[in-house]
């Protein structure tokens, strides 16, 4: 029976969200502000309902309900309890209902919040969101129901894909999930406000807080997608270029450039319809990258199965929501006009090239992900764009990115000032490029021309974020949570810029063929096999190997890496086993038994890797921080009162 | 003109390369061959009935043949063998098979059992003549004309209306000559 | 007959990706005696797709064919070829499909020059922006909000 409530709610639940849709936008237009008081209702009853499915989904993988098709696909009665609940998210079906119960709790976010924002503008918000979610609910109900009934039931689960089994993976979809849907939260409060016909300071400012907590989930969520392929797909990669991968790194770059317009829309009124052009963006981005992944246009090595027929859905689902909002865009945005200016050395200016070259790096992914698409379209035959397309050309933007950002940080609004500043600017440039020429050439005794600016710069803009907080803090001044905030951003960006550098210039890899006693040397360590032997868990069975690690005769570590074989689905994996030595993670992956008693191992060593995860946590600590300053509580509460004459209705 | 129409214009084209690709993407998983049009790659190698001859491509030169990649290990090629027989039945074209990466007596016991639908199997132990002819799974089949050059290639599992539909007729009408 | 013919294929592509998802990586031993030609090995190898994974290297791919093609490498740098001329070999068997480096002709000229050709035209329509900006300063007496 529970299955089938879950139907039912679903079922409900889009009835709720286009009730939302209808009451949001054509209350307003309509003038009919009685029916806004239906919308909290609606969307509260939404979000009961979605959960109300996605807990009988849940309860369906725990009780190991076989005669539901998804379960029996996707679980197995020996897969530990964890993964049966994380097994919901395991395929398309059930990740398309987390997306969907995602949305329904940012909407209650938003609904929560809006009591602070004018009544018909926070209508037409939620309305926006309920069309998303009705859109999104109906492609479930029509080509994905995660209800279906398999008659006879199985007596045993397919099982959940053995790479899957793993707790990274395990929280890597929601939380990814969160940042996609959150951008639906910019997308809805820009398309209220070009429906609305205000498209002023306020709308950014109000949109701020919300578009800055998704870009945080957002940067998590692909981090820790890096995170376990590097661990768990087994061969030591943090970063594959693969179009699903792509997919998330694409809003994310979106994302990013409209955070940095949506400071100057908010603080000099400028940029306006740009910045609406960007919250459209982003969040078409991400509803791309659902379509990218689930309909099978591209190749990917994550993708779900292909099924043409839900791309179809999917297309005409974009098409309808991009299309309607850019349409909007070519009717509103030429009616905004903005009298503020500022000189070339202002920090407006500075932003405008942020934008420029985070937008160019997007499109430039944008490009090599579908190329192979535009190339079948145009007729110029297949062809595929990997890592050596990817790794230069993203290189040309992000490399004047990083320079401009210690010095755009420090230049004043509108005249530009840098003052005191541009010495120590110069100062902190000086010292960074000293310690980077330190590093380069006495720690690791040489490296490219290019290892040395990715350091110089990385460790540059870490010293210039530093500059204004200790300022502050020095003089006794307070320090806003968005100045702090955006400090430790950008910290994070330049930890960033220093772990890839190193990484992509000092790692070592091998592979090795040794027998039980045997050892290899492999940068600056000795690698001994000791033995093998047989391991079993819970639903599969493997081999174990035990690697002494010695550096100067001295043992420094055991390392155990295994390879599983998966009883249900009979797929092999290979279990790295990982250790931090001196800064440097040292990966260590069983290959083949080649005969004779020889292994195949793969030893890897990367240094700093983990920095690079490292650095994307303390980037989405900075945006949390950003997003909850004061000024953006008492912005809301302000904005009951009455509007400056700049803010009056265009239409 | 409206600057402000051009993100839906942009937008607009991308609609139709993302249709486009909806239409074809069934056939992701197939790549179409650089040798259609090509002379069929060279290959001399031994037979697999009688190892001690050795199958030739030069002396097939002059007549249409078909090449079949096979293995005993393809799920796929079992699938398709009942095709291959009523194909060589037919007598309209010879069927030369290409063992791939397998072992002579599994082979063996698999024609044994099923059917033996080949002129000739040559025996591609080590993979080097699959590699030559851009062989990326099996089963897949080549169709070459008298004057040895490719001018089809099948994907996957070959069924006889595949053949009534794309090789026979190319056989009849004598294209590629 | 078409739908079903539709659905059959698509079914074959995904067995297809099963197969990779059945292994997870290759660790390929072997070492050219030149440690130059070794690391222009390990290179190509990794710039070679996988035709039977479709994302993968053949440097990182465990399935047999991938296996294949590493060895083709190795011999053919052996045998002295140049990388280019190994690229031409592999596309000659493969299509360009092969290639993970897109070729730099004219025909890929629209992939290779985008991110350049965007870079300059943004950058010209920014400059523009903030010269017509710079001419209104003057103007502009709003206050700054410098929270």
């Amino acid at each position: 029976m529970l299955p089938e409530l879950g139907l039912f709610a679903l079922i409900l639940a889009l009835l709720l969200a286009a009730l939302q849709a209808f009451f949001g936008i054509a209350g307003p237009a309509l003038g009919r502000d009685r029916w806004l008081a239906a919308l909290p209702m609606a969307v509260a009853g939404q979000a009961v309902m979605v959960a109300t499915a996605v807990g009988c989904l849940v309860a369906a993988f725990v009780g190991n309900d076989f005669s539901v098709r998804y379960v029996a696909e996707n679980s197995n009665t020996a897969l530990p309890l964890f993964y049966r609940v994380t097994a919901l998210w395991g395929a398309h079906e059930g990740s398309l209902l987390l997306w969907i119960l995602l949305l329904a709790l940012w909407t209650v976010a938003v609904a929560a919040s809006a009591t602070r924002l004018p009544p018909r503008f926070a209508a037409r918000v939620l309305g926006v969101l309920g069309l998303i979610s009705a859109g999104f609910l109906l492609f479930t109900l029509a080509t994905s129901n995660p209800f279906l009934r398999l008659d006879p039931a199985a007596p045993d689960g397919r099982d959940l894909n053995p790479i899957l089994q793993d707790p990274g993976l395990a929280v890597h979809p929601p939380i990814l999930y969160t940042g996609y849907v959150g951008f639906a939260v910019a997308f809805a409060f820009a398309c209220a406000a070009m429906i609305e016909g205000r498209m002023d300071q306020q709308w950014a400012r109000w949109t701020r807080p919300w578009t800055t907590l998704a870009w945080a989930f957002l940067t998590c969520g692909i981090a820790l997608g890096s995170f376990w392929a590097y661990y768990e797909l087994g061969w030591g990669g943090y970063w594959f270029w693969d179009p699903v991968e792509n997919a998330s790194f694409m809003p994310w770059l979106a994302g990013t450039a409209l955070i940095h317009s949506l400071a100057v829309t908010d603080k000099r009124g400028l940029f306006k319809s740009w910045t609406l052009l960007l919250a459209i963006l982003a969040f078409s981005l991400s509803m791309l990258g659902t379509f990218l992944v689930r309909s099978g246009v591209l190749v990917s090595v994550h993708s779900f199965a292909a099924d043409p027929s839900r791309g179809i859905f999917i297309l005409g689902f974009l098409i309808l929501t991009i299309g309607s909002a850019l349409t909007l865009y070519a009717w509103r945005a030429p009616l905004l006009k903005s009298g503020a200016g500022f000189e070339f050395t202002a920090r407006e200016a500075f932003l405008l090239f942020n934008n420029l070259l985070l937008v160019t790096a997007a499109a430039t992914v944008f490009a090599g992900t579908l190329a192979p698409l535009i190339a079948d379209t145009l007729g110029l035959g297949t062809l595929s764009v990997g890592p050596p397309y990817f790794n230069p050309t993203f290189m040309v933007s992000m490399l004047p990115l990083l320079a401009l950002l210690p010095v755009g940080v420090h230049a004043a609004w509108k005249r530009g000032h840098l003052g005191e500043k541009a010495r120590l600017l110069l100062y902190t440039l000086a010292a960074a490029l000293v310690l980077a020429c330190g590093f380069v050439f006495g720690l690791y005794r040489g490296g490219r021309v290019l290892t040395v600016i990715g350091l110089t710069l990385g460790i540059w803009i870490i010293a210039s974020s530093l500059i204004e907080p200790l300022q502050r803090w020095r003089r006794g001044l307070s320090l806003s949570r968005a100045v702090l905030g955006m400090s430790v951003a950008h910290i994070g960006i330049g930890l960033l810029a220093i772990a890839l550098t190193t990484v992509q210039s000092y790692t070592t890899e091998r592979d090795v063929a040794l027998a039980p006693g045997g050892s290899s040397a492999v940068g600056g360590y000795e690698f001994r096999l000791e033995q093998l032997q047989p391991v079993e868990g819970a639903n599969f069975s493997g081999v174990q190997a035990t690697v002494t690690v010695l550096r100067n005769g001295q043992a420094v570590a055991v390392m155990n890496p295994q390879k599983r074989r998966f009883w249900v689905q009979q797929q092999v994996t290979s279990e790295t086993s990982i250790r931090m030595l001196r800064g440097a993670n040292v990966l260590i992956a069983l290959g083949d038994d080649l005969g004779q008693g020889r292994w195949s191992l793969r030893i890897q060593i990367r240094p700093l890797v983990s920095l690079i995860w490292l650095a994307a946590l303390v980037m989405a600590i900075g945006a949390v921080l950003a997003a909850a300053d004061r000024r953006y509580r008492t912005a809301r509460a302000a904005a009951g009162a009455p509007l400056p004459a700049a803010a009056q209705e265009v239409a | 003109m409206n600057r402000f129409l051009l993100p839906l214009g942009v937008f607009a084209l991308l609609a139709v390369v993302l249709a486009v690709g909806i239409r074809h993407s069934p056939d992701k998983g197939l790549i179409r061959s650089p040798l259609i049009g090509k002379p069929a790659p060279q290959f001399s190698l031994p037979d697999l009935q009688d190892p001690a001859r050795t199958v030739q491509s030069a002396a097939l030169q002059g007549r249409w043949y078909l090449l079949n990649v096979w293995g005993t290990w393809c799920a796929a090629c079992r699938a398709e063998h009942e095709a291959l027989l009523s194909i060589a039945h037919g007598r309209q074209i010879g069927i030369i098979g290409l063992n791939w990466r397998d072992t002579d007596a599994d082979a063996r016991q698999w024609l044994k059992q099923l059917g033996d639908p080949y002129e000739h199997v040559a025996v591609d132990r080590d993979g080097r003549t699959a590699i030559d002819w851009g062989v990326y799974g099996a089963p897949e089949t080549f169709l070459v004309n008298p004057r040895g050059i490719v001018v089809y290639k099948h994907i996957g599992e070959l069924t006889t209306q595949t053949f009534n539909a794309e090789i026979l007729p190319r056989v009849r009408g004598g294209q590629g000559s | 007959m078409l739908a079903q013919a539709t659905f059959k294929r698509a079914a074959c592509f995904v067995t297809i990706l099963m197969i990779c998802w059945h292994t997870s990586l290759a660790v390929d031993p072997v070492e050219l005696s030149d440690p130059a030609l070794q690391a222009r090995y390990v290179a190509l190898t990794h710039e070679l797709r996988c035709m039977q994974c479709q994302n993968e290297s053949i440097a990182d791919s465990p399935v047999d064919l991938a296996g294949d093609l590493r060895r083709q490498v190795r011999e053919l740098l052996q045998a002295g070829k140049s990388d280019d001329e190994i690229r031409d070999w592999m596309s000659a068997r493969y299509g360009d499909f092969i290639l993970f480096r897109p070729r730099h002709s004219w025909r890929n000229a629209w992939l290779w020059g985008t991110p350049a050709a965007l870079l300059v035209l943004g950058a010209l329509v920014v400059v523009r922006i903030i010269r017509q900006r710079a001419a209104l300063v003057a103007g502009d007496t709003a206050p700054v909000d410098e929270s």
